[in-house]
């Protein structure tokens, strides 16, 4: 393990090279001038916080994206993809964090996918066979376990992240291998062989980019980092000078944790510790079929409890869970005086509203008007039973969209048409008018505007000080740390303690959601 | 980017004009005009507009029944199937002696139930839709055929036949044949369902997006299940009406039947991916179709002439479908 520290000049040529990229995307800026050094026989950690500038980063290196300026180079020559294609011919691969392989095909042919053998548009059989044996044992070892010939559905999610490795080692001249979270969905025996392999294709002098949010991992297998913080390269140097807390120090930006939110005076108002107050939901030991593995909690009326964590901790699936939406693997959820099954209706007759993290995909009912996708959880009492009252609903829907401030022209309108923080407000006047007392909210202020997420935090707030509980998901810490009483970090699957937000700075929120707490 | 959209052009063009069912009337009125001109002496008559409402009650009321399912986000392939089942039904209740109300009666139900295989398959088990009743297609063919065996049952109709005859002297004053009354109070009363009801927003809710209708606390499966049932007694209707036209039970009967149908909603506004589409729209469409048969007819072009025509249609009313979506963007 200690033999791998290999980037002497001799072996570091430079492999890729970026100077000065900048991309931008409507009004967000993702990019604002990145240089990125990439040398082969060198693994290159890449850090930030989630929206940091990574995934555009991969996307331009990988060809699915251009940048709107800046350059890049490929050992010495110009690098200009113009697209994914055309990067793989050039020899940068990508290995997707979302694995991407097609599960009704064999090994054999997904690692061959696209780079076929062919004549006249014929496959020739045996060479792919032979060239997709030679790949997959490059990963696997000589005596792997997978067999070419297995469906790809089949396979463990460690299985599928190697044939995903072995796949982009398929194809001729490989040079730049891109890693995003490559161990996001492995147990830790996998991620230990993960590293070995690892390892080995560094000898091979590839370079290897490698993304990940889990700091040991970054500490054990990586040469040198690159921390990216809003668009720009905060840090870069080499693993050996660094530590883990230095580390959380350069993505979460220092300065930033010491400040008190201009909202903190709205807590005010609810400075005594609210354990007085009746429990609205209890969860006990709750482990779901994959995520989480462990969380409890317990969330009173007129308090404000958040989750923090990376993607993928967890932490969407514990408010599904809680929802009914998704199955409950083990433990106990009460709700209010309620235990026993769940599901969405149910929940929403005892008094819970669910805002999802997936607004377009789960959240809205984008074809439908403002006022149907706001009042849809809650029909009855629009009209004689069993009718909805187009007036009634109209009116009912005025009320919360002027309270909301939304902007619109109608709510007659559709909700496609409308921005996307106007989108989650609608969202979340629907769990207004159907009277929730329990709001569960996902990633409440993703991909809004900062004037309406101001007005999204400030009516959290107001909901907690009306005696409403609120359990909010977010992945942005500084709003956490203003909108919420107490708060609780996810790691991998894990809920730890929930502590007042005042016990909690930015820093060690990031730390603890890195798993970084333990090792410094 | 949606801000400036939304206060651009679509904002300032008459909302109206969004409604799904505008283009296919517009297409009605034309068609029906360009015929009336073409065709002066024979096409703008009394009779023949009361022939080809006659003419549209089958496709229309299943049509009709079929927009639920389209708007549900589905597809229903069996229809074809299900009203040849259906004749057959009536054809042979009323040759085991049974009077015509109780054999129409039989007729629905055998539709009914149908669709509630259709809609337990679609809507508890999960099935895609179109792989569901391309099962049941074939199988609910092969049972007609196996109940008929393979021949037309002639029965004597004891009065169903008149449902959609021209009236006979003396009841001009019902301007329409019984059948054809029924069927339009029938689309009304599905298309107020549709509009006013708390199950009809869950309809277009489960076809706008399943998992946000989920989320919203509604019983996806059993609004699924719900309405192909509800479609199966529409279905069992034109099945009645078929057997009126022909006053035999007939298995080989209405093959095809479904693309017509569907052709119908899709014409009258009405998306494949669900959320969209109103029953008088499909009514249109079903007109529409009737008037381009009939027009050609009257104008003396033949049969592939109509084909091409429909097949126009289809394209452009899909083609001005999206041109109308684009500008809601």
């Amino acid at each position: 393990m200690s033999a791998s520290v290999l980037h002497g000049p001799a072996s570091g040529a430079v492999g890729l090279m970026a100077r000065g990229l900048q991309k931008t995307f409507g009004a967000t800026r993702a990019l604002r001038g990145v240089d990125l050094e990439v040398r082969s026989g060198e693994i290159h950690a890449l850090m930030g916080e989630n929206g940091a500038g990574k995934s555009t980063l991969m996307s331009i290196l990988s060809g699915a994206a251009t940048p709107d300026t800046g350059s890049m180079e490929l050992g010495g020559a110009p690098y200009r993809p113009s697209g994914p294609r055309d990067a793989r011919h050039a020899g940068v691969l990508l290995v997707h964090q979302e694995l991407s392989l097609c599960g009704h095909m064999t090994v054999g042919e997904n690692v061959m996918l696209g780079i076929e053998p062919a004549q006249f548009g014929f496959l020739r059989r045996s060479e792919m066979r032979a060239k997709a044996e030679q790949a997959l044992r490059s990963v696997t070892g000589k005596e792997g376990t997978i067999s070419l010939d297995a469906r790809a559905a089949d396979l463990s999610p460690a299985d599928r992240q190697l044939v995903e490795i072995a796949r982009a080692l398929a194809v001729p001249g490989c040079r730049i291998l891109l890693l995003d979270e490559p161990t996001s969905s492995l147990a830790a025996g996998d991620v230990d062989r993960l590293f070995v392999l690892l390892r080995e294709l560094k000898q091979r002098s590839l370079a290897i980019v490698y993304i990940s949010h889990f700091l040991e991992e970054i500490l054990r297998v990586c040469d040198v980092y690159t921390v990216l913080r809003d668009g720009q390269v905060a840090e870069k140097g080499t693993i050996a000078d660094t530590t883990a807390k230095k580390l959380v120090l350069a993505m979460s930006g220092g300065a930033s944790s010491a400040g008190t939110s201009p909202i903190e005076e709205a807590l005010v108002s609810s400075e005594g510790e609210p354990t007085e107050k009746a429990p609205v939901l209890v969860v006990e030991n709750v482990a779901g079929v994959k995520k989480p593995s462990q969380a409890s909690l317990t969330v009173h009326r007129g308090e404000v409890v958040g989750i923090a964590g990376l993607l993928g901790a967890g932490r969407t699936e514990l408010l599904r869970m809680i929802f009914g939406l998704d199955p409950v693997a083990q433990g106990s959820i009460k709700v209010a005086s309620h235990s026993g099954g769940a599901s969405p209706a149910r929940r929403i007759a005892q008094g819970v509203g669910f805002l999802s993290e997936d607004r377009k995909g789960e959240g809205l009912l984008l074809s439908m008007s403002i006022a149907d996708n706001l009042t849809m959880s809650r029909l009855s009492g629009l009209g004689p039973s069993g009718f909805v009252k187009d007036g009634a609903q109209r009116e009912s829907a005025k009320k919360w969209t002027d309270m909301l401030a939304v902007k619109m022209r109608d709510v007659g309108q559709k909700v496609r048409d409308l921005s996307g923080g106007n989108q989650q407000k609608v969202a979340l006047a629907r769990l207004l008018h159907q009277e929730a007392d329990l709001f569960l909210l996902d990633e409440p202020t993703r991909g809004v505007d900062i004037n309406s997420k101001t007005q999204i935090e400030r009516h959290i707030r107001a909901l907690a000080a009306s005696g409403k509980a609120v359990l909010v998901v977010s992945s942005h810490l500084p709003d956490l740390l203003s909108i919420c009483d107490r708060i609780g970090v996810m790691y991998r699957g894990r809920l730890g303690e929930i502590r007042p937000a005042s016990a909690w700075t930015e820093h060690a929120l990031l730390a603890a959601a890195t798993g970084a707490e333990g090792n410094t | 980017m949606t801000t400036m959209s939304s206060k651009g052009l679509s904002g300032l063009s008459l909302p109206k004009l969004r409604a799904a069912w505008i283009g296919p009337l517009l297409a009605v009125v034309l068609l029906f005009g360009l015929f009336a001109i073409l065709a002066h002496e024979t096409f703008p008559t009394t009779n023949t507009v009361v022939t080809m409402l006659r003419q549209t009650t089958v496709v229309g009321i299943a049509a009709v029944g079929m927009t639920m399912i389209i708007v549900l986000g589905g597809i229903d392939l069996s229809v074809g199937s299900a009203v040849a089942l259906t004749t057959v039904a009536v054809a042979l209740m009323l040759r085991g002696g049974h009077g015509a109300f109780a054999s129409a009666l039989a007729g629905i139900a055998a539709a009914t139930l149908c669709g509630a295989i259709n809609g337990a398959l679609v809507g508890y088990m999960k099935f895609v839709p179109f792989i569901a009743t391309l099962g049941t297609m074939s199988l609910l063919r092969g049972l007609c055929k196996g109940m008929a065996s393979e021949q037309k049952i002639d029965a004597e109709p004891h009065g169903l036949e008149t449902l959609l005859a021209p009236l006979p002297d003396g009841r001009e004053w019902m301007l329409l044949p019984t059948g054809v009354w029924i069927t339009v109070i029938l689309a009304i009363a599905v298309a107020l369902l549709l509009r006013t009801t708390q199950a009809g927003r869950y309809v277009f809710a489960v076809g706008s997006s399943e998992p946000a209708a989920r989320l919203c606390g509604i019983n996806v499966p059993r609004v699924k299940f719900g309405v192909f049932a509800l479609a199966g007694i529409l279905v069992g209707w034109a099945g009645v009406l078929e057997f009126s036209r022909l006053t035999v039970g007939d298995p080989t009967d209405s093959v095809g039947l479904e693309l017509d149908v569907i052709a119908a909603v899709v014409i009258g506004g009405g998306s494949l991916s669900g959320g969209e589409g109103s029953v008088l729209g499909s009514v249109l469409g079903a007109l529409l179709m009737t008037i381009i048969k009939t027009g050609c007819t009257h104008v003396g072009l033949p049969n592939w002439v109509q084909e091409i025509l429909t097949g126009i249609i289809i394209v452009v009313a899909v083609g001005l479908d999206r041109i109308r979506h684009r500008q809601g963007e």
